[in-house]
């Protein structure tokens, strides 16, 4: 073995031009491959970070009840009180399940709230608003609230009120101004500015407000329990696996964000396909690239195997000699073509710190072991055909030439 | 030591195939220290041939991109699986014998024709062979070279009693083999 080694070795070293640009060809498909699956993965997680990375994971929300329906003794119904659109079920056991919520592995935050509709008013001025109540100092658990807060502060103190950018501009509210908030069930509260933020999403930014937790249950009338909960985690991937293990432990109904996005995950996937599509044609160009060179390879040296099968060199050794020698090109090829992936992508922001504008290239998703050991693996069954050729050869014919 | 004489395509190489196990014959028996080589198959044929029989070729046929001394030792690093110390200093000691000891890492392509047939000779005889066959070893030199190559192979054939078969045009090369063997047609006629 050692000794096939060192004549596919000196093989490759004896045409050093030839194995340069063999060598090359390859690390360009695996830079192609590495470039490829950074793009890729940096772009899933630009747009899962730009779409579910700031939003709940796992929602848990009491189911609302049935509406009562009167029914006469003999099975007529006599009235039925229609669903309201307002969510008035609540999770009234809420305190109970959190601190088992939070000890779930993967989960990073858990935000208890009351949530429901409502009108903002400034004078004359009327806006329809989302509401939501937060625990103060769990501002940010869930949506960056401080991270987008461009004035004032995202803490929610008693009798404040934080608004979006462009609600305040629709309504000429500055910071500290009082405004009136009524509820859907008709209480209201005076609160004051304490806040602006801007998230860059309109729907947001215009009808979003947040008041504190104990601010939100007297607006809805909700001496205890919460709506809903949302739950954050550090894999956004594992939400499916992390919703079914959280309703196993509480019995609560936990619904990962996967579901109703199923349009983002079609998307996501039909580009993970495109990357993968791009990948098998980058590695199938390698295949190509080193069957062919070991193919000519094989002719020129057809003398040569004619003499070293005269020496009694058997078929089996002629073989591990051209495997070898494509074994070598796609590791040589695979190293220098990751390595120049790794290097390409170095200038391109980490991560963390995506900007607009700029390709989202993730260097930590470059697949650089993926992409070394299917070149090698593909160098390998491309070296089968020519080093097969190349044991065939007859060695009197072979000499003769 | 003996020699093949015939005109060209009077079978001398073809005969030569065959004894070197390169070619098996369509009909007949070739049995050779007692093992049957016409039903031996590829591997056992291929082995037999390592370890009994030697090549000479007229054109040398070195490995281009191996040292002199590599290529007297890949019969037995082939076998080996590795280029042993006891293998390479063999080597050195009949590429010494050959008058090579100054081109003993020469790489073979930069030697000349004699040299390289000196190497060859080497090569042939590196796993201790009972027979090596030479087919026109001498047809690619000056003279000079040739009875040089000539002198080495009788020196070998006396003291470690290898059989040598050549195959040669050249009655003068004939002259110095103690049998000569005369085939036409592709029968030994003589």
């Amino acid at each position: 073995m050692l000794y096939g080694l060192k004549i596919a070795t000196r093989y490759l070293t004896a045409s050093k031009a030839q194995t340069a640009l063999l060598v090359l060809g390859v690390a360009v498909g695996v830079f192609i491959f590495v470039f490829m699956s950074a793009l890729i993965g940096g772009l899933a997680e630009f747009i899962l970070s730009r779409t579910v990375g700031d939003i709940r994971h796992i929602t848990i929300e009491a189911d609302d009840p049935d509406p009562p329906v009167l029914i006469q003794r003999d099975g007529h119904v006599l009235a039925v009180i229609e669903r309201g659109r307002t969510r008035t079920a609540t999770l009234p056991d809420a305190a109970t399940y959190l601190p088992l919520i939070e000890k779930v592995p993967g989960v990073v935050a858990v935000s208890p709230q009351i949530g429901g509709a409502g009108f903002l008013a400034r004078g004359a001025q009327v806006a329809q608003v989302s509401v939501t109540g937060l625990e103060p100092g769990r501002e940010s658990a869930i949506l960056n609230l401080r991270g987008y807060i461009v004035e004032g502060s995202e803490r929610l103190g008693s009798g404040v009120v934080v608004l979006g950018e462009t609600l305040a501009d629709d309504l000429s509210l500055k910071l500290g101004q009082t405004l009136r908030l009524q509820s859907s069930i008709g209480a209201s509260a005076v609160l004051a500015v304490g806040g602006i933020y801007s998230t860059g999403n309109g729907m947001i930014d215009a009808s979003s407000v947040y008041v504190s937790l104990p601010t939100a249950r007297t607006l809805f009338a909700l001496p205890q329990g919460v709506t809903r909960i949302e739950i954050k985690l550090s894999d956004l991937n594992a939400a499916d696996a992390t919703a079914r293990r959280i309703a196993a432990l509480t019995g609560l109904d936990a619904v990962p964000w996967t579901e109703g996005a199923e349009q983002l995950m079609e998307a996501l996937n039909a580009q993970a396909q495109t990357g993968y599509f791009l990948k098998t044609f980058a590695l199938i160009t390698i295949v190509i690239g080193v069957a062919s060179a070991l193919l000519l390879s094989t002719y020129r040296r057809r003398p040569e195997i004619g003499i070293m099968r005269a020496m009694g060199a058997g078929r089996g050794f002629v073989i591990f000699v051209f495997v070898t020698q494509g074994a070598l090109v796609g590791l040589l090829g695979g190293l220098s073509g990751a390595a120049l992936g790794y290097l390409a992508l170095l200038p391109f922001p980490s991560r963390d710190a995506f900007e607009a504008g700029t390709l989202p290239m993730d260097i930590t998703q470059g697949s650089y072991g993926l992409a070394i050991t299917l070149t090698v693996i593909g160098a390998v069954l491309a070296s089968i055909l020519p080093a097969r050729s190349a044991a065939r050869v007859d060695p009197v014919t072979a000499i003769g030439q | 030591m003996a020699a093949l004489l015939g005109p060209s395509g009077s079978g001398k190489s073809t005969l030569l195939t065959i004894l070197g196990t390169l070619m098996k014959p369509t009909s007949g028996r070739y049995t050779m220290l007692g093992q049957d080589l016409v039903a031996a198959d590829d591997c056992a044929l291929t082995e037999f041939r390592n370890r009994h029989i030697g090549f000479v070729f007229q054109f040398h046929n070195l490995l281009p991109d191996f040292t002199a001394l590599e290529n007297v030792v890949f019969p037995t690093a082939v076998r080996e699986g590795r280029e042993t110390a006891q293998a390479r200093a063999r080597g050195r000691d009949l590429l010494v014998r050959m008058g090579l000891e100054a081109r003993v890492d020469f790489p073979s392509a930069n030697l000349s024709g004699g040299q390289k047939q000196r190497v060859a000779v080497a090569r042939a005889l590196m796993n201790r062979p009972e027979l090596v066959l030479a087919d026109e070893p001498t047809g690619n030199l000056d003279r000079d070279s040739a009875m040089q190559v000539m002198d080495l192979i009788a020196e070998i054939n006396c003291e470690e009693g290898t059989t040598f078969l050549i195959s040669t045009h050249d009655e003068k090369i004939a002259g110095l083999c103690r049998r000569q063997i005369v085939v036409g047609d592709g029968v030994v006629t003589g």
